[in-house]
């Protein structure tokens, strides 16, 4: 089959993001493995990065879709909040302590496909009063962060909720073949997205958006529809996102996560995706993911590094990051002028 | 002293390894108007820039009222008497039309506070010099794009100008607005003020300016008096070669269709009880003042308004229009006049700027794309059009005006249209370019298309369109063949009131 | 001034919008117009009205700015607890937070000014790195203030106590720095030819450019001020809390957005005004401090907050697209 070959060569000419990325992917590992060799190596160390990543990865791959259509969506984190505490306090109604294994798992379900028509709702939400009434995506993004999380702190009366039934823990800690299933669920997901984004006309169609809104109506093309969609797959993704939260933390608060809409920026940017929109594929956005998990890991690995450290080196590298790209691309123009 | 205010002797300016200026001399006398023409890309904007010390050239002279500069800066060229007004005017929107007159003047005088009544003072003085009447204290983003200009050219008055560099004032004003910015012009002369004024509008040259200059390929081909000056040696001057334009000759068959009707369509503050039809191979021109609901209009039969009332008709059958997709639906494609706010993706590849409009068409079921077919298409329209790219995978930005419109046009004519409608089909599109499309647009028609042309260029609509329709205030007025008037005749028909 | 301008102005409306509210919370409980409550809705109001300062002349320059937050709270913590003991002239400590507050906005400024990045990603990073500071190098945790500030804090202009719940709230004297601050604030924007700068820039920044505004210097001038001033409010909040709170200020940029956009101030930049940004702030703070006056839970605060960004700044976008979607043809007379 050929489209495989196709599939590699694209992954690699997508841009020359990528070729860098992966020389920071291979630097960042070599890093780690050099100054924590066997701790760094080691199957748990994987297992337990494959724990951590797939969360704020789902909430990242949310954020460039946002950033990709030319937008912003400061909710996101309180949409995946939302979702958990939604969650929290319907489990346990559902759940009665007779009820048999099957039937738990089944409401586990039943759960999990509400939590994520809260994120379709909120997206829409979202979508709506962006392109319908015309909000700029920061002011509107910022007044449904403070809906949602505030219809999350109502629903959990300000504190944390713990004490659910077992199968919830179980089924999203499960592991399959040692990979942790919310890392195959993440997986799915960024092919999906990456997918929809690179290869259809729904995906093409966000990239014009995010280029020229102007130009897409004059071309025939719904903004509307075309904005609230993308709002929507931010609010799937933010929504199971929460699941995983949920499961792993075994409790729902309302402010869990709270860190995540800068590291979100962080990686989406870090990734390719230019914050002026337009530009950028799902493929960056992977591996900045893992980039950034990697890191992570690796601080986690000095007793004596606090954990708020990964606060400054997150805040500076971003700054970094957006010099450096501006930096290369004073340099392309140039390129391109002496041609 | 000398004669002349300015006097560029052998300038030249590289940027990188592009030359922007090889070796141009331009020469403008005391109390002259001189016309400075050329394509996009010629050096007109770097000699701009040249004059008034923001770039400084590689090797050349510059004498400003017999003084030479070897090292001009902005500030001298103030000094000296040299004021640019820009195509974009360089207005704040925000402010008073009193803060955007007195500011410039404030900030070179060094001054840290405001003074109401010290900025009052000297906008009245500005205002004054022109003899132009308007409320001091009304937001500069209220007005219309004529009153920014005299903004501009008041502004301008203030620092002693002895030169005022226009870029292409006429571009966004209206005729009836151009007569009196010529006014306007023409007194600041009989002050003994010099004007460079940039256009490529010969018919402007001729009526305004007494000298002209043509630059070419960062050169100076040509100069002398505008009396020595006919279009096809303008033209030539610009282009470098010799294009002869052809009216548009259309011979009504006995079976032609009327392909587009309108029958008493209706939009508020827009147009009203407006009626026309369009038959296959027919290009109609719609030309009337800005403002006088042409646009409107255009956009309402291509579904961005909603008309109030009336009725479209395509081929015989009622259609109902309510948005851009039920346009495209019934085969209307259109050009609108801000190709690159409303119709390109600069940043995107020249490919998917093209086959955007076809994605739907060449996806399956689930909505993927076949890169094969869109190739293919796009390959093809690049070839029918014959625009000149590098790569189809090219930013669409790194063409020029033409081919860019070019794009546009394929993006439309890669549908299967009925109605083409061009609002402004040639603005900001070099003259050489501009005779393609004009050809495009005479074999489209020929091919059974319905075409319509908006246009402020009253030669353009004459020598393309077999049917004009004049608009005034939301009104069609009159209907004429371009046999029956001339450019003078349709102007007044235009303005009349 | 001429009066159909005042009575189309965002300002106007939005007084009329709080006094509206004003009157229903009284005549539902009527407990507003007493003496302790007003005093209690001014010490809410007095810090976030003074941030709307700053981050005003940031919109009005086209740019946001989401890290005062961080920066006042870096500030103080360091002024409060490293120099806790060093000064005996409590100024010293409004000084030195100043100074710490400079230095961070004007890292801000270099970074938005020269590169053109877009200010709301860059200063999601810098409050990143100033939290994370505060957390990571000194260690940061809730911690008593120092004898010298305590002091400053305690001072008041006058007591109020209700007489029916008994309850009594004193006037800070910060009161007095505020109304000061709205002064210095309004008198740069109008008075100054760096004041109609900011605005110049936010209409038209080449135009800016082309007239001789130092546009970078302008940038650099507004976010150094915010920063500057985010570090001496950071201090007077400790004084009104009397306690160092390293983390009580955060998410408070989203409420001072809100109320400068709900006063007018656009978020494209160009427009907005002092008195408009103020009265923003005291619709925001009206509401949200007035919820237990109506019988409603303060777990509703947010949902509230939500609820207020989202309106008031869907009128107004309502408005620009009606504005640009105008059709504006001068129809014949029929």
């Amino acid at each position: 089959m050929g489209t495989t070959n196709i599939k590699i060569k694209d992954f690699l000419n997508g841009d020359k993001n990528m070729t860098r990325l992966l020389i920071v992917f291979a630097a960042v590992f070599a890093l780690c493995s050099l100054t924590k060799g066997s701790m760094f190596l080691s199957t748990s160390n994987f297992q337990s990065m494959g724990k951590q990543f797939p969360e704020f990865g789902l909430l990242s791959i949310g954020m460039a879709l946002a950033l990709f259509t030319g937008g912003i969506d400061l909710s996101i984190v309180y949409i995946a909040t939302l979702s958990s505490v939604i969650i929290a306090r319907l489990l346990p109604l559902m759940v009665t302590e007779t009820a048999t294994d099957g039937t738990a798992y089944m409401m586990v379900i039943v759960c999990f496909i509400l939590a994520i028509a809260v994120g379709i709702i909120c997206g829409m939400l979202n979508g709506f009063i962006i392109s319908k009434v015309g909000i700029p995506p920061i002011l509107a993004t910022l007044g449904t962060q403070a809906l949602f999380q505030g219809f999350a702190i109502v629903i959990t009366g300000g504190s944390t909720i713990s004490g659910f039934p077992i199968q919830l823990s179980t089924m999203v800690n499960k592991l399959v073949f040692g990979i942790p299933v919310t890392v195959i669920v993440f997986i799915i997901c960024a092919i999906v997205v990456g997918f929809i984004l690179a290869r259809t006309t729904l995906g093409r169609q966000l990239r014009m958006l995010g280029t020229n809104p102007k130009a897409t109506e004059y071309t025939g093309l719904n903004n509307v529809k075309l904005t609230m969609t993308s709002y929507m797959m931010s609010g799937i993704l933010a929504s199971i996102a929460g699941i995983i939260m949920i499961g792993r933390f075994n409790s729902a608060k309302a402010d869990y996560g709270a860190s995540y809409t800068m590291q979100a920026i962080l990686i989406a940017v870090m990734g390719g995706i230019d914050p002026n929109g337009g530009k950028g594929n799902i493929q960056g956005v992977a591996i900045a993911i893992i980039i950034i998990q990697m890191v992570s890991s690796w601080l986690n690995m000095f007793e004596n590094v606090s954990n708020f450290y990964r606060q400054i080196i997150w805040g500076g590298l971003l700054i970094f990051i957006l010099i450096f790209n501006y930096v290369i691309n004073v340099r392309e123009k140039k390129a391109a002028m002496k041609k | 002293m000398s004669d002349s205010i300015i006097k560029v002797t052998n300038v030249k300016k590289y940027f990188g390894g592009v030359k922007a200026l090889d070796g141009v001399d331009l020469e403008i006398k005391k109390g002259e108007i001189h016309c400075l023409a050329g394509e996009n890309g010629c050096g007109k904007s770097t000699i701009i820039n040249v004059i008034s010390g923001f770039y400084t050239p590689d090797t050349g002279k510059i004498e400003i009222d017999g003084v030479e500069h070897a090292k001009l800066t902005p500030k001298q060229a103030i000094a000296s008497g040299i004021q640019v007004i820009y195509q974009d005017l360089s207005v704040f929107p925000n402010l008073t039309v009193m803060e955007n007159l007195a500011l410039n003047m404030e900030l070179a005088d060094g001054k840290k506070f405001v003074s109401k009544k010290r900025m009052r003072e000297i906008a009245k003085e500005a205002i004054l010099k022109i003899n132009f009447d308007i409320d001091l204290d009304e937001l500069v983003e209220n007005l219309t794009v004529a009153d920014k200009q005299l903004i501009a050219i008041s502004r301008a008055l203030l620092n002693n100008a002895k030169l005022i560099i226009m870029d292409e004032p006429t571009t966004a004003i209206t005729q009836k607005e151009v007569k009196s910015l010529f006014k306007v012009i023409k007194k600041l002369q009989a002050q003994n003020i010099s004007i460079l004024f940039v256009s490529h509008k010969l018919d402007e040259v001729f009526e305004i300016a007494e000298r002209f200059t043509v630059f070419r390929n960062g050169k100076n081909v040509a100069s002398g008096d505008t009396k020595e000056l006919d279009q096809n040696k303008f033209t030539y001057y610009m282009t470098g070669r010799e294009i002869k334009e052809e009216p548009y000759a259309y011979i009504e068959k006995e079976n032609s269709k009327t392909i587009l009707k309108v029958k008493h369509l209706s939009l508020k503050n827009g147009f009203e009880d407006i009626s026309f039809s369009v038959k296959e191979g027919e290009i109609l021109g719609i030309t009337g003042l800005l403002g006088s609901g042409r646009t409107e209009l255009v956009e309402t039969i291509f579904g961005y308004n909603k008309a109030d009332s009336g009725e479209i008709y395509i081929e015989g059958k009622k259609a109902v229009i309510n948005k851009v997709k039920d346009g495209i639906n019934y085969g209307i494609g259109y050009i609108p006049p801000e190709r690159i706010k409303e119709a390109l993706f600069l940043s995107q590849p020249i490919a998917d700027n093209i086959s955007i409009t076809r994605w739907d068409d060449f996806s399956n079921k689930l909505g993927v794309i076949d890169e094969k077919k869109v190739n293919e298409s796009v390959d093809e329209w690049v070839n029918n059009l014959s625009i000149k790219i590098g790569s189809s995978s090219d930013p669409v930005r790194t063409l020029s005006g033409g081919n860019q419109q070019k794009c546009v046009l394929a993006k439309w004519l890669s549908l299967d249209l009925k109605v083409l409608i061009l609002n402004g089909p040639t603005v900001g599109v070099d003259i050489g370019a501009k005779f393609d499309i004009y050809k495009l647009i005479k074999e489209l028609a020929a091919k059974g298309l319905a075409v319509i042309i908006i246009s402020d260029d009253l030669s353009e609509v004459l020598t393309n369109c077999n049917r004009v329709l004049v608009m005034r205030r939301g009104k069609i007025v009159v209907e004429t063949l371009p046999n029956e008037v001339d450019a003078s005749k349709l102007a007044a028909l235009v303005i009349a009131d | 001034m001429n009066t159909k301008r005042i009575l189309h102005s965002t300002e106007f409306y939005i007084a009329i919008i709080a006094a509206l509210f004003c009157m229903i919370v009284q005549i539902k409980s009527g407990q507003f117009f007493t003496g302790n409550n007003i005093v209690d809705l001014l010490r809410s109001f007095t810090i976030p009205a003074m941030f709307c300062l700053g981050e005003m002349m940031i919109l009005i320059s086209g740019n946001t700015d989401v890290s005062f937050p961080a920066i006042a709270s870096v500030s103080m913590y360091v002024v409060c607890t490293v120099f806790d003991g060093v000064f005996t002239n409590p100024l010293m400590f409004f000084l030195m937070a100043m100074l710490i507050g400079l230095a961070l906005g004007a890292i801000n400024g270099i970074i938005i000014a020269y590169f053109k990045f877009p200010a709301l990603i860059v200063t999601l990073g810098t409050s990143s790195l100033c939290f994370g500071i505060m957390q990571g190098v000194f260690n940061s945790k809730e911690e008593p203030l120092g004898e010298v500030l305590y002091r400053v804090g305690e001072m008041k202009l006058f007591s109020v106590t209700n007489p029916q719940s008994g309850l009594t709230s004193d006037m800070p004297v910060l009161v007095l720095a505020m109304a000061a601050l709205f002064v210095l604030g309004w008198f740069i924007l109008n008075k100054t030819m760096l004041g109609r700068g900011i605005y110049a820039i936010g209409g038209d920044a080449i135009a800016a450019e082309r007239a001789g505004f130092n546009v970078f210097a302008t940038q650099m001038f507004i976010y150094c001020f915010s920063g500057c001033m985010a570090g001496m409010i950071g201090v007077m909040r400790a004084t009104m809390m009397l306690a160092v709170h390293p983390n009580n200020l955060e998410g408070m940029e989203m409420t001072v957005i809100a109320a400068c956009v709900l006063g007018g101030v656009r978020i494209t930049g160009g427009k907005g005004t002092v008195i408009g940004a103020i009265l923003g702030m005291v619709l925001m703070t009206v509401i949200s401090n007035s919820l237990i006056l109506l019988g409603i839970s303060t777990q509703w605060q947010k949902v509230f907050t939500g609820i207020i960004i989202i309106i008031g700044t869907a009128v107004s976008a309502i408005q620009t697209k009606k504005n640009e979607k105008k059709l504006a043809v001068k129809m014949a007379a029929a």
